[in-house]
């Protein structure tokens, strides 16, 4: 069985009220248990995560155990997006309440999935190569080549076989048939033969 | 897929332990990159954002990269073998300012841990473990710009020096609290010009205002001492001095003119000439090695020879190196040297020096020799264009193209091998030689499918480059001189690449040649250049420059006898100048005056203007001839308090379609409304100009029109509610998509609009046909005002967006694909089919048949229909397709910081065979066959003999 990945995504809100500056700051932790990705050629390091905040207003890095935090973000609903090859993560919505700092409400957009419980449900790992369909005796077959290798040897086996089946007296009289021009197509098939 | 990183700001060597010896490097395009300094190649790579330059790059612990960026307020630091984020901290301050980072190496009892940063005007001590700021101190009271932070050795205290109009000021801090030990300043009457430098860790050096006089402080302990020096004393020299920010040690250096002069600081303060030096083009920093000894690098270029002299900072007489090096011209002078020193195998000190050519390419020199070079003038393009190859003169057979034809069918029986799966670890290795290697796909003539091509790009640096698009590699490069800095054009750059001359019918023997359009300025109305350049040499053949402002290139629908293409340059005060300029050229272009018509887009007066071409210009303006009037047709303004112009698309001119009607399943013609002149525009409301989360659904509109261009009529007027950009759209034979985010929704949303002709549409009439009463005969014309019919249909898309482009082929007859550049720097290839506005929740069989996909809310994202596949274009910045001769494929490519490129099949290859077709096999059946057929024909012969017998 795949192994699948569960994300986590938590949040956290704190608030910087030093300076002038009067942001928020964004804490999550994008969780991807056992990078292990079998088969898949590339490397899935946590470096090559990225989380990019309203379409690429701030990009952030995930640290080695996974969280990441925007800062100086404004009240406001703003769009989380994680990206990772291999990975797909939906977009989420994050609502930073002004008038009660502290509060932070986030949510999938892909399924409008609340994550007031901080847990995320797993999202799909992503194959970027088609499978290479393991050549079987029916694919060969099935090819325009094997059809043709097939018709052949039906041919060359099969066809004898019918034709011995086939009284020779009948072939003579099927024979005449056709010099007198008379013969149908039908009268020369084994089956049409036996009918008579 | 080639990886680049951008012109290099910042290096930080890490050759102090026996492993892997690499190079940290900080760059104009937000990379971080760690380069392998054996061969230059990438060992890990990060892309900041957009908006998150690097100011300041360095190594803490001998462990991290420290890198501070975003004006000072993002500190982080990243483990140097993998490139993982190790930690992030977030500096806030109360005013901009200058960013500096210090990460001493020594501060006695444990205190070896701290990063100091100044940034918007605070200073901040960080702990290098895990970013915790320790403390921060306030420094941006009365207005003092801090440029230094210095640590004396074994000492717990630093010193923070800046300057203010007229005086200097020192700061003791303890390293331990933050606490201000002493705070001292001092006028100086003469008020200072420029950066303060610091040749030694207790002087300083400053011009004084009137660049004249340098003046060394004197700052131990706070007690702040002047002492004056004149530079104009010196015999013979004039002009402006300058100080270079180069940290020596010990000496600084004025560059004077072209010269350079050396001045060592002594120890009461007093400046002593040491030399100077002509020609100079670049110093770097010095570099203090092994027991005590310092020592710096400075370059000296004549031409296409690089001297690189490596200078000890202690006794100017003797130096370590001396070598002289031949660069390739077209990289023309170099721009930054940073120096490292390794121990020789007879234990003495060899230096390696990184250079940064003004072509943004990066040397290593070592021993006299170019080592590797990068051409990271890649990762900065502006404009692409293609050109065919030339033509194969003599033809060359299968067997010659393959070596011969027993290697042809060895290789093919390898890929049968492989096919059936016998094949073993050795044979798959070598089919994959075999593909990779195939000499086809890197030849330098032309194909016949139209594959092999020369994309010729326009870099920020003003270099041209042709690559092929079989293998990627480098065909020609050429740093064209008119896109150098000179005097009478101060930062030029390139704006535009035009196909000039693509000969194929009477013209021919001669190569086809590329325009290239750039500007000298940022203004508008800068002078504009111009330069043409031979596609297959890359020689500039002929230059213009400076020439008038160019606000806007038409390239026009006709050519000359020798194939080139008329182009009309309108400047900023609408004139047209015509190109090229040869009377035969007036000739076709007088003809055709009056019927030339332009717009225009002010984005900033929220105005869209119609222009026809009327006459020749007043004798004032421009008595050549080529130059043309043109007056204003229409006009439609926007109201700008309530919508302000962000996107603009039309139609790729070369775009070629098919068919006018599309047939409908219950046999209905619907006429394609097929213009050229359509453009499409996105208005917001101005509230939504900014980005997500400062505004509420209920102040945001989004807009969007389709304008015919001729007449200025507004076809389709539509809205969305609580929308808002950023918009990017695609415009193709008549339809247009486009990607905005949906704030009720909270997700992004891609728009289809389709646009019939109603106009014709009665000429569904049969009898009418017969009769002779359709208007198909009609002619098609731009002043028509024909009835339009629009339909539309939105779906909400996952990632945020980058670019789209839709793929274009040779006769428009294979469907389209749009491809989307994601977030994630990915290209997704999505059928047009999902972005059909008669998409229904339930179609009938019909309308199945015809291929309508059942309406879904979301557009499908499947991971196989990325055509990057598990690559990425890192910082990816627009898609570029083009035909190939072969109908059912179109080429690719993908540029931002990466380039990529592949070629396309969006309606699979329906008309060739595939790369792995295997004619082995087909062979195999064949001669297989032919035995089975004596076989029998044997057979028979024996049993009618048989017979005959009997």
């Amino acid at each position: 069985m795949a192994v699948r990945a569960i994300f986590l995504l938590q949040f956290f809100l704190s608030t910087i009220f030093s300076g002038k500056v009067d942001g928020y700051t964004v804490t999550g932790r994008v969780r991807i248990p056992g990078f292990s990705l079998k088969g898949s050629g590339y490397s899935a390091k946590a470096s090559n995560v990225k989380v990019i905040l309203n379409g690429g207003q701030i990009v952030t890095f995930l640290r080695p155990n996974g969280y990441f935090s925007f800062h100086n973000v404004s009240a406001g609903t703003h769009l989380i997006e994680v990206t990772a090859i291999g990975y797909f993560f939906s977009p989420v919505r994050v609502d930073v309440s002004a008038r009660n700092p502290g509060m932070v409400q986030a949510a999938l957009t892909e399924n409008r999935r609340s994550l007031i419980e901080l847990v995320l449900e797993p999202l799909s790992e992503e194959q970027y190569y088609e499978l290479k369909e393991p050549v079987t005796i029916m694919s060969l077959v099935k090819s325009p080549i094997g059809m043709m290798f097939g018709f052949m040897l039906f041919v060359m086996f099969v066809m004898p076989k019918l034709a011995e089946n086939v009284d020779p007296e009948e072939i003579k009289r099927t024979q005449e048939e056709i010099m007198r021009g008379q013969g149908s197509l039908s009268s020369l098939l084994p089956g049409a033969q036996s009918s008579n | 897929h080639q990886q680049y990183i951008g012109k290099v700001k910042k290096a930080v060597f890490q050759t102090q332990k026996a492993g892997r010896k690499r190079v940290v490097v900080s760059t104009e395009e937000n990379a971080i990159a760690a380069l392998d300094l054996r061969h230059g190649e990438i060992f890990w790579r990060l892309i900041l954002g957009v908006n998150d330059a690097i100011d300041e790059i360095d190594i803490a612990l001998g462990k991290y990269v420290v890198t501070l960026s975003s004006g000072g307020s993002v500190l982080r630091a990243w483990n140097l073998p993998d490139g993982q984020m190790i930690w992030e901290s977030f500096l806030l301050g109360s005013k901009p300012s200058r960013s500096l980072l210090l990460t001493p190496t020594n501060f006695g009892a444990n205190k070896d841990n701290v990063i100091l940063v100044y940034s918007n005007g605070c200073l901040h001590a960080v702990s290098s473990i895990d970013g915790d700021i320790l403390w921060k101190k306030d420094l941006a009271q009365n207005g003092m710009d801090v440029q230094h932070l210095v640590h004396p050795e074994e000492s717990d205290t630093i010193y923070t020096l800046g300057i203010g109009d007229t005086q200097f000021e020192a700061y003791v801090i303890s390293v331990r609290n933050g606490e201000v030990l002493k705070h001292s300043n001092m006028e100086f009457p003469g008020g200072f010009s420029g950066d303060l430098l610091l040749p030694t860790s207790d002087k300083a050096v400053v011009l004084d205002s009137s660049g004249s006089t340098l003046v060394s402080i004197s700052f131990v302990g706070g007690e702040i001492k002047f002492q004056k020096f004149q530079i104009s004393d010196l015999q013979g020299y004039s002009g402006v001095a300058v100080l270079l920010p180069s940290k020596l040690a010990g000496m600084v250096a004025v560059k004077i003119d072209r010269s350079l002069l050396f001045a060592k600081v002594k120890a009461e303060g007093t400046l002593e000439v040491v030399d100077t030096v002509p020609g100079v083009e670049a110093v770097s920093d010095s570099l203090t090695f092994a027991d005590g000894q310092t020592a710096f690098g400075l370059i000296q270029q004549d031409g296409g020879k690089i001297q690189l002299t490596v200078k000890s900072s202690n006794d100017w007489k003797s130096h370590f190196l001396k070598e002289s090096i031949e660069v390739d011209q077209q990289r023309g002078l170099v721009h930054k040297i940073f120096i490292n020193n390794y121990v020789r195998t007879d234990r003495t000190y060899g230096f390696r020096a990184l250079i940064v050519m003004e072509d943004h390419s990066l040397l290593l020199l070592q021993q006299g020799a170019v080592v590797w070079n990068r051409e990271d003038a890649l990762a900065s393009i502006i404009d692409v264009t293609t050109s065919e190859l030339p033509v194969q003169k003599d033809g060359v057979s299968v067997a010659k193209v393959e070596h011969n034809l027993f290697e042809w069918l060895k290789g093919h029986l390898l890929k049968l091998k492989a096919t059936l799966m016998i094949a073993t670890p050795d044979d798959v290795a070598a089919v994959l030689q075999i593909r990779l290697q195939s000499a086809e796909k890197s030849k330098m003539t032309r194909d016949h499918n139209g594959f092999r091509k020369l994309l010729i790009v326009l870099t920020r640096a003003g270099k041209l480059f042709a690559l092929h698009t079989g293998d990627g590699r480098i065909v020609w490069s050429r740093l064209l001189t008119t896109f150098r800095k000179s005097g009478t054009c101060e930062s030029p750059r390139g704006l535009k690449l035009y196909q000039w001359q693509v000969p194929h019918h009477h013209a021919l023997d001669e190569n086809p040649s590329v325009l290239v359009v750039g500007t000298c300025g940022h203004n508008s109305d800068a002078s504009g250049i111009l330069s043409f350049v031979d596609a297959y040499k890359g020689e500039e053949l002929n230059y213009l420059a400076p020439t008038r402002s160019i606000a806007q290139v038409i390239p026009l629908p006709f050519t000359d006898s020798t194939e080139q293409r008329l182009h009309l340059i309108i400047d900023a005060e609408g004139y047209g100048h015509l190109y090229p300029r040869t009377p035969e050229a007036v000739d076709i272009f007088q003809k055709e005056l009056g019927n030339i018509y332009w717009y225009s887009v002010d984005i900033n007066n929220n105005l869209l203007k119609g222009h026809v071409v009327k006459k020749n210009c007043k004798e004032e303006i421009a008595d050549d001839g080529y130059c043309f009037e043109s007056s204003d047709l229409w006009s439609v303004v926007f109201p700008s308090d309530s919508e302000k112009i962000i996107a603009t698309s039309t139609r790729i001119l070369s775009e070629v379609v098919h068919t006018q009607a599309k047939v409908n399943a219950d046999q209905d013609v619907l006429y394609k409304y097929i213009s050229k002149n359509v453009l499409f525009l996105a208005t917001v409301t101005p509230k939504a100009m900014g980005n997500i989360g400062s505004v509420t659904p209920d102040d945001s509109w989004l807009y969007v029109y389709l304008v015919d261009t001729i007449t200025g009529r507004v076809l389709l007027r539509m809205s969305h509610h609580g929308c808002q950009g950023p918009v990017h759209a695609v415009f193709s034979e008549n339809w247009v998509v486009y990607h905005y985010f949906n704030l009720r929704a909270h997700r992004y949303e891609m728009s289809v609009v389709e646009i019939y002709d109603q106009s014709r549409a009665d000429n569904k009439d049969v009898l009418k046909l017969v009769l002779g009463k359709h208007n198909l005969s009609a002619p098609v014309s731009s002043y028509a005002r024909p009835e339009v019919m629009t339909k539309s249909q939105s779906y909400f898309f996952s990632h945020s967006v980058k670019a789209v482009a839709v793929t274009s082929t040779a006769k428009g007859i294979t469907s389209k694909q749009l491809l989307i550049g994601t977030i994630g720097d990915q290209v997704l290839a999505l059928d047009k089919r999902f972005l059909d506005p008669r998409r229904t929740l339930n179609p009938t069989q019909a309308e199945k048949e015809e291929g309508i996909i059942p309406l879904t809310d979301t557009l499908p994202i499947m991971p196989q229909a990325y055509v990057t596949h598990a690559l990425k274009v890192e910082g990816l910045r627009s898609i570029i397709t083009i035909p190939a001769k072969l109908e059912s494929t179109t080429l690719v490519f993908a540029h931002g910081v990466d380039l990529f490129f592949t070629r396309l099949a969006p309606s699979k290859t329906y008309d060739s065979l595939t790369d792995d077709f295997n004619y082995a096999l087909l062979l195999l059946t064949i001669v297989a066959l032919v035995i089975a057929i004596f076989v029998t024909w044997i057979w028979s012969e024996k049993k009618e003999l048989q017979e005959k017998w009997r």
